[in-house]
């Protein structure tokens, strides 16, 4: 879940690639972005004709190893190209425009983009929370070199251990919880906590990193300029963190998606693009392309929250003068 | 505020008090019965993990299989792929905003069409998914380090006519090795998480994640939560291996990071 | 309040212990220096004679072992609470994502001066270090010879009485050095303020000192100090007068230890 090169050796987090290196000037950025955006194209044009391409010419049973013939054995190393496993690209584009479920539903599309306006909602209701609370305990980290002892050794362990194994017991929890009337716990709000809960440790960290990246000249500036800890957050830790901090707030939004995406599947909130895949997929040997749907909701949703984080990047532009732009 | 003035045991102490404070916290909460049900007290988890040790371990070893060969399979596509990346402009290009976009999806919400490709009783929908998410981080790390060499490195090679596959050999793969090694590091767990969601997309019915939430449902919170414990066991194991190896790797090397 | 009796720097038996792993090693002992108000000084000698653990010491980025160190008669600390010097290191330090003018006025900013207030004075410094059609530019835009100046200029921004510089043109190449050599001379003499300045390079030395104070190592210690007060302008003619090169001389025999042989007393 992370689209930028780890330093090896470091523990967690992305090291902005300066190394010294001249930044790339603005003019050559924008063009090469129309060219990026122009090879993405022609990759997933042929990730669509190899798909096409491995149906036509591809053996109609996939191919299967180590079986005897009976379904479930042996492992299976490509699909069956049958239309039912594999249906065809036209037909999953097609089927959006078909009805949801019986004659008289919206069409799938409109579902989908429904189900997948909820389950972005929650995640970036997570991703929120998480960051605020990432966002301070990263300076109080900063801050007091004992909280930092005491809290990263954990943060570091929580982003190696599957957390998100605990997304059943949350949801229980919350319905528990609820029942007993202690305060209201709507199911949705399991969702986003979960997703909260997921985002929050890269940001901590991402934080705390990017706070502590001015090097000693610059701490000594301030110093000499008698300048108090508050006066340097603002003025120096902060601007200086934002290289660090984007990254961060990247994997936060990629983690509250999948953490809401899994919530709702766990919990089977209605209105959630996770129930829908789930629901849409059981039905799959009848209806084999409808599965598709909420499955490119998803990712759109995916695409959507990178690039929110994207645009808050280009607000913070003047921040990243110096960085390396791959 | 001042980190002289800390003494050096407090970095290990610390951490150490923190959990302790937390654990003790938790005994209490669900001492004074306010606790709901869905959260007992860390020794009947222990309990049930004692008492169900061959269940879960049975459990962990399918999420885990499912989980190493979704990294193998990836780390191996991974190094490939950054290789002819690096070899080839056309590939390097398209691929990138692919990667990108991949690295911001929910991998796992593919486990459904996966499961409908290859059968609902196969194991592959899951392996794939965690192959898929362990690509990424190998990917990009690997790319990476196949451009570290620097510019007098090279200038070197070429003035004593090194041709490309001693160039290659002698030169670019101990440079990315290490980066490699992160890569796969940082794949590691997250082949372990992907392969523990997957398993609540759907597929056969064994595995850590299926467990928990089977039995979270029908409220046997103890044992649940033991299978979460079995999880979080996957988890250290393969973070812990992949550690070493990148360590052993680079301290035999003698990199371990960008230039300076 | 300062009197114009007060000297900027008063240094007694100044010294310097730091531990390291191999035992205690003293970068500073018995340093008695005093800079008075408005006058040059620099500080001379190979690696590790102290000169630049000096510098820090009276800009309270480090304190003393031992010994007594008064700026403008207060202590160090107390001067830099008060803010009574300015401070240049080799490396310009510009904060990358501020303007020039903003990177200028980030003394002003932290110490709150009123809006108006700082972009008069960020005028009047682009202009003192001949920046003024460079203030809307960013750091990453400027040669490195522009951003020493722009650091200089943020060095002057509360009118300090004591500039402190710590080899600022050692990144420098040789042509970019000399031309910002004059301008600092003339800033100098312009603003009245004292100045310690940190440096490698003798001729530099000689050029803009009045007194360049030799330093060497193991342990770190005043070993001379040099009188180089031109009796003229410190123009580009200086660096060709014959006082400039018997000047250069001296300091470079002081540095070496021994008296060198010149070309015709062989």
């Amino acid at each position: 879940m992370t689209d930028q090169a780890v330093a090896p050796g470091s523990v967690t987090g992305v090291v902005p690639d300066t190394n010294g290196r001249m930044p790339r000037r603005r003019a050559a950025r924008s063009s090469g972005a129309v060219a990026r955006v122009g090879w993405g194209i022609a990759g997933v044009m042929a990730l669509l004709a190899l798909w096409e391409a491995y149906k036509l010419l591809g053996p109609a049973d996939g191919v299967t190893v180590g079986g005897d013939g009976s379904a479930g054995s042996g492992v299976i190393l490509l699909p069956r190209t049958h239309d039912r496993a594999m249906p065809h690209v036209w037909d999953m584009v097609a089927r959006l425009f078909q009805p949801t479920s019986g004659a008289e539903t919206s069409p799938l599309l409109v579902s989908v983009l429904e189900a997948a306006g909820t389950t972005l909602g929650l995640a970036a209701a997570g991703w929120v929370i998480g960051v605020v609370v990432g966002g301070i305990l990263g300076i109080a980290m900063q801050r007091w070199r004992l909280v930092e002892w005491g809290l990263l050794p954990w943060i570091v362990v929580s982003q190696i251990v599957p957390l998100i194994a605990f997304a059943p017991v949350v949801n229980a929890l919350g319905s528990q919880i609820d029942r007993a009337g202690v305060f209201p716990w709507p199911q949705w709000f399991s969702v986003a906590l979960i997703a909260s809960y997921l985002a929050f440790f890269p940001v901590a960290v991402g934080t705390l990193r990017g706070l502590e990246s001015p090097d000693a000249l610059h701490r000594d500036l301030f110093h000499t300029q008698s300048a108090g800890w508050w006066q340097t957050l603002v003025h120096l830790r902060l601007p200086a963190a934002v290289p660090h901090l984007l990254p961060a707030l990247r994997l936060a939004a990629a983690s509250a998606v999948v953490g809401a995406v899994v919530a709702e599947v766990s919990i089977g909130l209605r209105g959630g693009i996770g129930r829908m895949l789930i629901q849409l997929a059981g039905q799959a040997s009848s209806d084999p392309a409808a599965p598709w749907a909420p499955t490119f909701g998803t990712v759109a949703i995916g695409l959507v929250a990178a690039a929110g984080v994207a645009l808050i990047g280009v607000t913070l532009h003047r921040f990243r003068r110096g960085e390396e732009t791959r | 505020m001042n980190a002289a003035r800390l003494p050096s045991w407090l970095r290990v102490a610390a951490p150490v008090a923190v959990g302790l404070l937390g654990i003790a916290l938790w005994f209490a909460y669900v001492a004074s019965g306010t606790a709901p049900r869905m959260l007992p007290d860390p020794l009947a988890i222990a309990n049930e993990f004692a008492d169900r040790t061959p269940l879960v371990a049975e459990a962990a070893a399918v999420t885990g299989t499912n989980a190493l060969l979704g990294l193998v399979a990836g780390s191996v596509a991974a190094v490939a792929l950054a290789a002819l990346a690096t070899t080839w402009r056309p590939v390097d290009g398209m691929t990138a905003p692919l990667i990108a976009a991949l690295a911001v999806v929910p991998i796992v919400a593919l486990t459904p069409i996966l499961n409908t490709m290859f059968g609902a009783s196969s194991q592959f929908g899951r392996q794939a998914v965690a192959g898929i998410a362990a690509f990424v981080p190998v990917f990009v790390n690997t790319l990476r380090g196949l451009q570290q060499t620097r510019p007098v490195q090279r200038d070197l090679f070429r003035a004593t006519a090194a041709n490309g596959a001693q160039t290659f050999r002698l030169l670019t793969l101990p440079t990315a090795l290490p980066y490699l090694l992160t890569g796969v590091r940082v794949a590691a767990s997250l082949a372990v998480i992907s392969a523990l969601v997957a398993e609540y997309f759907g597929g056969p019915a064994d595995g850590i994640g299926t467990a928990i939430a089977t039995y979270a449902k029908s409220g046997r919170a103890a044992l649940a939560w033991a299978f979460v414990a079995g999880g979080i066991a996957i988890g250290l194991v393969f973070f812990l291996v992949t550690s070493l190896l990148e360590r052993v790797v680079s301290r035999r090397l003698g990199a371990g990071g960008p230039p300076a | 309040m300062t009197t114009p009796t007060t000297p900027a720097v008063h240094a007694a038996g100044i010294g310097k212990v730091f531990p390291s792993a191999s035992g205690e090693v003293t970068t500073l002992t018995g340093v008695d220096l005093e800079v008075a108000a408005g006058e040059f000084v620099s500080l001379i000698g190979t690696s590790g004679c102290g000169k630049s653990t000096l510098l820090r010491l009276i800009a309270d980025l480090d304190t003393a072992t031992s010994g007594d160190l008064t700026v403008f008669g207060k202590t160090a600390r107390r001067a830099r609470l008060d803010q009574d010097y300015g401070i240049a290191f080799q490396q310009a330090g510009l904060l990358p994502w501020r303007t020039v003018a903003a990177n200028i006025a980030l003394p002003l900013e932290l110490h709150r001066w009123s809006r108006p207030t700082r972009e008069a004075r960020v005028t009047e410094l682009a202009d003192l270090v001949g920046l003024s059609d460079f203030v809307a530019r960013y750091p990453d835009q400027l040669s490195g010879g522009m951003q020493q100046r722009v650091a200089i200029a943020r060095s002057l921004a509360a009118s300090p009485q004591l500039l402190l510089m710590d080899e600022p043109f050692g990144a420098l190449d040789e042509m970019t050095r000399e031309r910002l050599q004059t301008e600092l001379a003339r800033i100098a003499s312009e603003t009245g303020a004292a100045v310690v300045f940190v440096t490698h390079s003798i001729p530099e030395a000689v050029f803009l000192s009045d007194r360049v104070v030799v330093m060497s190592p193991r342990p770190g210690r005043i070993t001379d100090v040099i009188d180089t007060t031109p009796g003229r302008a410190r123009d580009e003619a200086l660096r060709e007068s014959p006082e400039y090169f018997a000047r250069v001389t001296a300091v470079r025999e002081a540095l070496h230890g021994t008296p060198l042989q010149r070309a015709n007393e062989r």
